[in-house]
């Protein structure tokens, strides 16, 4: 139905050739933009709905004491519903700690809670379809898990700032919302997120756009392969300082796909974007210490590139 | 009345000040307003999203933003 309502817009109001370069790309421009849209405005309604049980308070009371294994497991999958914002993460970090939620645990929560986002999820799916967002979500969770339990076992609590283990925390209560204000707190954060994210939506799939309708086919193929081993690494190496624009990268990204560019790697620099950012690293200093960050990045980081390379050879 | 603003200095932090101020001056109580901004002071209540709004040394709410309308209707 949306695709119809974009082809009379342009090929009738409009009156572009089907098949011409600029139809052709404005088509593509209009129908992803509009589908793009629905997804955001429905999904994330959805996803703040659920999020309004899940204050990190809660979790924090779910986590406390859990031991590794099952802890990372929930750890991660609690990081998928708990709101998450990076300039949150150190009282967040403290609170954890603090309430006993072991270090590994901790990490399996930070690495999981921005990289399985629902934005990045709404993006894949309506680009890439379902089947490339549900490995997403399993493989950002396993990487969040194992990555996880790696630094569980490295026992590097002494490489936590020390002031965190001597803050005294409070306890807040936990509001139980009803159900009138998990609606009104849904509204209001999809709102706000929509309101943030629209513009880099509205230009990612504009350069899109104009890649699939003037770019030629396999342009990218020779370099951004599966037969080009560099081709990860440096993917993920150049998703870290695009941070938090996830909502501008897919669209780019899906349209590079188009031109040759391999399927795991293109999920590498996805996850690369949502989880490793420089913004954050910066935050985390406050509550780590430099070996301890350094081990944290370089795990994911080394996750993600696994996830690359396993993900073009099997797809 | 002391209304507290939790928060590490962030967009939001800062509409939720600005906010808190607004609906203070419009509604003519005698309420002094504080951005609190150093970790230790925003762990003692506990408080792990931010920004988080206190009054009077109970936390109304953390992890959102609010309008001035909805502020003036708390104080």
């Amino acid at each position: 139905m949306l695709k119809s309502f974009a082809d009379y817009i342009v090929f009738t109001i409009i009156n572009l050739a089907p098949g011409s370069r600029a139809g052709e790309a404005l088509d593509f421009f209009i129908y992803d933009t509009l589908k793009i849209f629905l997804l955001l405005t429905t999904i994330i309604f959805v996803v703040a709905i659920i999020r309004s049980s899940f204050p990190p308070e809660r979790t924090k009371r779910i986590l406390s004491h859990k031991r590794e294994y099952i802890g990372n497991t929930l750890a991660a999958l609690l990081g998928i519903v708990t709101p998450f914002c990076s300039c949150s993460a150190v009282p967040l970090f403290i609170g954890f700690v603090e309430s006993g939620v072991p270090l590994g645990v901790t990490f399996s929560f930070l690495i999981s809670s921005p990289m399985v986002n629902e934005v990045a999820l709404i993006m894949l799916w309506g680009l890439f379809g379902w089947k490339i967002a549900l490995i997403y979500i399993g493989t950002g969770l396993l990487v969040a898990i194992f990555a996880g339990i790696f630094i569980g076992k490295l026992k590097m609590e002494k490489h936590v700032q020390d002031y965190v283990w001597e803050m005294q925390v409070g306890n807040a209560e936990i509001k139980i919302l009803t159900f009138r204000e998990k609606i009104d707190y849904a509204r209001e954060y999809t709102l706000g997120l929509l309101k943030k994210i629209w513009p880099y939506v509205v230009v990612g799939v504009g350069i899109g756009a104009f890649i699939h309708g003037y770019v030629p086919q396999d342009f990218l193929a020779r370099w951004a392969g599966r037969d080009n081993p560099f081709a990860v690494p440096v993917a993920v190496a150049l998703g870290v300082p695009l941070y938090s624009n996830a909502a501008g990268v897919i669209p780019i990204v899906q349209a590079l796909t188009a031109k040759g560019m391999a399927m795991g790697t293109v999920l590498a620099f996805m996850m690369a974007v949502t989880a490793l950012s420089l913004p954050e690293a910066v935050i985390l200093s406050n509550v780590l210490k430099k070996p301890l960050l350094a081990t944290f990045f370089g795990i994911v980081a080394l996750a993600i590139v696994f996830v690359g390379y396993l993900f073009n050879a099997i797809l | 009345m002391k209304i507290e603003v939790l928060g590490t200095g962030c967009a939001k932090c800062k509409s939720l000040y600005e906010a808190v101020k607004t609906a203070v001056n419009e509604k003519g109580v005698d309420a002094e307003v504080v951005k609190v901004e150093d970790i230790p002071s925003i762990m003692k209540y506990g408080v792990m999203s931010t920004p988080a709004l206190v009054i009077d040394g109970k936390v109304v709410f953390s992890g959102k933003t609010a309008s001035a309308s909805e502020i003036k209707g708390m104080l």
